[in-house]
């Protein structure tokens, strides 16, 4: 699919979810954005090197970073922004795989889809938290050297 | 002189109040829930200030000699815009910017607002979102209109029951066999030509996106009461849907 189609799509869905969890109006652009950078990371991350955690990876971080720069900017928390943006990284398709083949009884499929869509969920959350981490060192680093610069 | 500075304090507690049960019942985090309340109890000198945030009840202990009040909280939905107006005006009150008094009747003002969209556009969003995923994981365009409407409706059904009963787990579970009932009802009489994705999409907006991030930020920063009973929500969420679709495919 060209990439242009799936930004836009995208760039729609984190838009709409933002409609969905009642985001301040003014924010829903930034939430598309967010959405669709996360998603366009995460398809190239996995069409380089085909390994959908680190994909997942690759675009919960992005989609931290990206929201935590955006709530500065706002001055809003930055959970308005995340959340949108963190949906269409769920592995929606390998749990549902999962559970499929739970209920056709290929008990061994199962567990592998399960696992994988276990691996991602913990992929998206270590990407959240390290961006956070990140940023806040970032930030930190910041104010210390306007401190510096005032006095 | 005495009376007057304890109106003042009662009036200060009150305020760290409402803005914690406002943000908790609009779907913030624990952590930040405790540090608007900190900050806010601190710029009105209440320096020992203590207080403990559950998704379920706010504990706030403003200091040694005012009583500890309980406030406890027992709807939660996801409400964005409630969440960013509080942080606005904490922010504000903090700065100086706005007197304790102002805090106050705002923050009332919030409360008893209505941000949300109207029902329609919520519906007509998730219709969108859900057909939109569709063609992100790879669904074909002739599946489109079916995970459109299915997206919506199925969203609707969740918020419709959700209002009636109150359980959430239910409604949840008969929103998604709902959804699945009607994509294998498309699939089989020859309009739809791919199962799997018009129901990965469908389900889509009843992912518990929210209470997912939400669990992991607070197991994080250290709130293990909250962050453990957020990912439980966000499991028995994520376990209604798929024993919703699972009924149906077993057929």
């Amino acid at each position: 699919m060209n990439w242009l189609l799936e930004a836009l799509l995208s760039f729609i869905a984190a838009a709409s979810f933002g409609i969905v969890f009642n985001a301040p109006q003014k924010t829903l652009v930034s939430c598309g954005l967010v959405g669709m950078s996360g998603w366009l990371i995460y398809r190239a991350y996995f069409l380089a090197f085909d390994d959908s955690v680190q994909a997942s990876f690759a675009g919960a971080f992005a989609v931290a970073l990206a929201a935590h720069i955006l709530a500065k900017k706002f001055k809003m928390p930055m959970i308005i922004f995340s959340i949108a943006g963190i949906i269409p990284l769920v592995p929606g398709s390998k749990a549902y795989n999962a559970m499929r083949n739970i209920v056709e009884n290929n008990y061994l499929e199962a567990i592998a889809f399960a696992s994988e869509a276990l691996m991602v969920s913990g992929a998206i959350a270590m990407g959240l938290v390290f961006a956070e981490v990140l940023m806040q060192l970032f930030f930190k680093q910041q104010a210390k050297r306007m401190q510096k610069k005032s006095a | 002189m005495a009376h007057i500075k304890e109106t003042r304090r009662e009036l200060a507690l009150e305020c760290c109040l409402l803005a914690g049960k406002i943000m908790m019942e609009s779907g913030a985090e624990t952590y930040r829930v405790e540090d608007t309340m900190m900050r806010m109890a601190v710029s009105q000198n209440m320096m020992n200030a203590h207080c403990f945030v559950t998704p379920t009840g706010i504990m706030f202990s403003p200091s040694d000699e005012l009583a500890t009040r309980f406030v406890r909280i027992n709807s939660r939905r996801t409400d964005l815009e409630q969440v960013a107006l509080v942080n606005a005006v904490s922010r504000k009150l903090v700065s100086g910017e706005y007197t304790l008094q102002e805090a106050y009747e705002e923050m009332q003002i919030i409360n008893k607002t209505d941000y949300l969209f109207s029902m329609k556009l919520q519906v007509l969003a998730s219709a969108i979102a859900s057909g939109c995923f569709m063609i992100l994981i790879g669904g074909n365009w002739s599946d489109f209109p079916f995970a459109f409407l299915f997206g919506g409706l199925g969203y609707f059904i969740v918020e419709m029951i959700l209002a009636q009963t109150r359980v959430k787990i239910f409604s949840e579970f008969i929103g998604s066999f709902m959804v699945a009932v009607l994509a294998s009802l498309v699939v089989n009489l020859g309009w739809g030509t791919n199962l799997d994705t018009i129901i990965i999409g469908s389900v889509i907006p009843l992912v518990p996106g929210l209470l997912i991030t939400n669990a992991v930020r607070d197991l994080m920063a250290g709130h293990f009461v909250s962050g453990l009973s957020n990912g439980a929500e966000a499991f028995l969420t994520a376990f209604a849907i798929g024993a919703g679709v699972a009924f149906v495919l077993s057929f």
